[in-house]
């Protein structure tokens, strides 16, 4: 268990130094494989159940293939390969995101002094993966990679959720599935409009609607 | 039982069923009769008896009552009001979605996920279990964005881009809260409801619940629209459809309400963490109320200054839950009267726009003449959610405020009031612009070749001309009365709260009140 959030960890600081968008799905993609094994890991040899099984193939079925597709068909159709010119350059955010993890870890120390948790490593993990989404969510000018960002912070909540050990029953799991499932099927549809309406997935461009530039705003709706 | 699940599932499969309907007169009256046949169906599950209903997953209390009768009403309203919405939108074939064709009829996805989202709201309130009423709302976001995006223009498009994301991010770390709670648990817990926990209240890992509350906070406060977290709210409910703003207002931010009242539900249960939660949920509300405050003044969007009052009630609602007491029975009644007002405001502003074809506050003038009907009821709509005495919503500000002065709580009863004149005047003056004053084309004809500058001249000139042809040779702008309807009957029942409290309103109330630790009311 513990390798497997190590993994997702180091998936994640390489996802902060990447810019190439098809290298960044491949690596959500890889996350969503690593994701799906963590329960049967948690679980161990003696608590193997149908249900757990099922659970972790249909999460390696939406997260790791049938998302990683839609996006990459975003991705080729918007004719966008890379990431470019983040607010926050690429050196320096997984800098950042090495600062980060050492800030998970001292949360971790300081939830443990209260309470023992069963797997600190994992929790670490699940609390850098929430940290780097939304790093991602915030400094990437792409509305691709904002989606991969939320995408990696959904990992996050999830791996957090195994390492405290919160079991609800099947029907719950699958229903929180299927909602990020489709939430993030949601977003994937809605980049190929946002392609088609701006010939541009840059989500820093979208400023028609703001109350901070009221002054700007009516000169741009008479340049319409 | 079975009532609480055919709630959900009935709009859920009546919804995708109108995806391949492709009569728009069936799929709009197939709205219409889900929309009644659900109002029926929730009063008639909230009559029985309380804790009749107490499962694992769905439960009755009285904060259940109180908003799945609130939101089936306001849906109801929404949908006859979407009857006419619709006529003047006709149906046209967009472009289609990343190559399926059924998806290009943005009428019949309306349709759809209206009734998804009756669906996903129903999940949410009638919910017990925390991880089933996260799913529900989630599952209300996810319903509400294709909705959104009705109007498929670039601003509509940003919307709820911004939106999704937004509430997403916000609703991913409220999941983290539920795990986080469901750490406090031991094994003495059987049931992971608020009662399940209340229950073995003394058993709860206090630092884990303060970490849940704070997670849920932010994560459904996103949702509910508290500051700093609102910034998706004035983008979302100036660019959807009307009737979808009102169900988002009225309907929407009561169900994130209800996931922030069930685990304060848990923390009330313990002095410790009750003085912790309570504390948060003032600042969180005072906040909320100040920000509307700010962006209220000289706002230039008529839609925008309802998105931002609607902040400001979201931060009373919080307010009145942290103050304790009978401020909490105040803020049950506060939440009912914003939902019976701000959804028929928003429904006055779609009126308004398909006249004017503006959302502009400056191009709206003389509604009182141009239309009367929606002019009065603006003017109303404006002395009701402001608080102005007929009306329910004074009363229950009214509780509040004493509430504060009685626990001697100074400084949040001054910022309180302070906030509530700010955003009083702040909207008396936008509603005066555009209620009083001449009829638009009078106004346009006269005015703007003294006053407006060259560039803003020929702007004017276009939308005079727009005027023109909407307004018919600018007298009475025709009103239809399905427009007027919801509206006319949303504020009376708005107003008859506040001059008599039915008893079985105020049971509930009082229900709720006990449940979250307030007196009654």
């Amino acid at each position: 268990m513990n390798s497997i959030a190590t993994l997702l960890a180091l998936s994640c600081i390489f996802l902060l130094g990447s810019s190439r968008l098809l290298m960044s799905i491949r690596m959500v993609a890889f996350q969503g494989l690593l994701l799906g094994i963590l329960p049967l890991a948690a679980a161990g040899d003696s608590h193997l159940s149908l249900a757990l099984i099922f659970l972790s193939l249909a999460s390696i079925a939406l997260k790791s293939i049938l998302l990683p597709w839609l996006l990459n068909k975003a991705m080729v159709d918007s004719g966008t390969r890379r990431e470019i010119e983040p607010f926050i350059s690429f050196g320096a955010s997984m800098l950042l995101g090495l600062f980060l993890l050492a800030v998970s870890g001292w949360i971790v120390d300081k939830l443990q002094a209260t309470e023992p948790v069963p797997s600190p490593v994992t929790l670490i993990a699940g609390f850098y993966l929430v940290f780097s989404g939304l790093l991602l969510l915030i400094t990437r000018r792409k509305a691709l990679t904002q989606t991969l960002g939320f995408l990696v912070l959904e990992n996050g909540v999830f791996t957090a959720g195994l390492s405290l050990g919160s079991e609800f029953s099947v029907m719950v799991e699958l229903g929180i599935l299927l909602d990020v499932f489709v939430g993030i099927f949601l977003m994937g549809i809605m980049l190929f409009h946002i392609d088609r309406e701006f010939d541009h997935l840059d989500a820093d461009r979208f400023n028609e609607l703001s109350d901070l530039e009221i002054a700007a705003s009516p000169d741009e709706e008479v340049t319409e | 039982m079975n009532t609480a699940w055919a709630l959900i599932i009935i709009p859920a499969i009546s919804g995708l069923c109108s995806l391949f309907i492709d009569s728009e007169r069936l799929r709009k009256n197939l709205l219409v009769v889900v929309a009644f046949l659900h109002l029926y169906m929730s009063l008639q599950l909230c009559n029985g008896s309380a804790g009749e209903l107490d499962g694992i997953w769905l439960g009755i209390d009285h904060l259940t009552r109180i908003f799945l009768t609130l939101t089936s009403l306001l849906f109801t309203g929404s949908a006859v009001y979407s009857m006419i919405y619709l006529d003047k939108h006709p149906h046209a074939d967009g472009a289609d979605l990343a190559g399926w064709q059924f998806l290009r009829n943005r009428n019949a996805i309306f349709v759809a996920c209206m009734q998804l989202f009756l669906a996903a709201m129903s999940l949410a309130i009638l919910s017990m279990h925390f991880g089933l009423q996260w799913i529900g709302i989630e599952a209300t976001t996810l319903a509400s964005t294709p909705l959104i995006y009705y109007h498929r223009s670039r601003r509509s498009l940003e919307a709820a881009w911004k939106y999704m994301i937004i509430c997403s991010v916000g609703i991913a770390l409220a999941l983290m809260g539920v795990f986080f709670l469901a750490k406090t648990t031991t094994q003495h817990v059987q049931l992971f409801t608020p009662a399940g926990l209340v229950l073995f209240a003394g058993y709860l890992k206090l630092g884990w619940l303060k970490v849940a509350f704070i997670f849920f906070l932010v994560g459904y406060g996103t949702k509910m629209g508290l500051a700093p977290m609102h910034t998706w709210l004035p983008d979302a409910h100036s660019e959807a459809p009307s009737p979808v703003s009102a169900m988002l207002s009225g309907a929407l931010l009561n169900c994130a309400f209800l996931g922030i009242l069930r685990i304060y539900q848990v923390c009330v249960a313990i002095p410790a963490t009750a003085a912790f939660a309570s504390e948060l949920l003032i600042i969180a509300g005072l906040v909320s109320m100040g920000f509307s405050g700010i962006f209220i003044m000289h706002q230039p969007d008529y839609k925008r200054m309802l998105a931002y009052s609607s902040v400001e009630h979201m931060g009373i609602l919080a307010t009145g839950i942290g103050l304790g007491g009978s401020a909490i029975a105040g803020a049950l009644l506060h939440a009912i009267c914003h939902s019976l007002i701000k959804a028929p405001m928003f429904l006055l502003a779609g009126n308004i726009l398909s006249a004017f074809n503006t959302k502009k506050v400056e191009e709206v003038s003389g509604l009182l003449k141009s239309m009367p009907f929606t002019g009065m009821l603006w003017l109303a709509g404006f002395l009701a959610i402001t608080g102005t005495p007929p009306f329910g919503t004074f009363i229950s500000e009214f509780s509040i405020l004493k509430a504060a002065l009685q626990t001697r709580s100074w400084t949040t009863a001054g910022f309180y009031l302070l906030f509530l004149l700010i955003v009083f005047i702040g909207m008396l003056t936008i509603v005066m612009q555009m209620t009083l004053g001449r009829r638009p084309d009078d106004h346009a004809d006269e005015h703007h070749h003294h006053t407006v500058a060259d560039k803003a001249h020929d702007l004017k000139h276009d939308k005079h001309h727009k005027h023109e042809a909407s307004a018919a040779a600018g007298s009475v702008i025709n009103e239809e009365f399905l427009q007027l309807l919801t509206p006319i009957v949303l504020l009376s029942l708005a107003l008859i709260l506040g001059l008599y409290l039915p008893e079985y309103i105020r049971t509930a109330i009082n229900g709720g009140a006990l449940l979250l630790g307030g007196a009654i009311l």
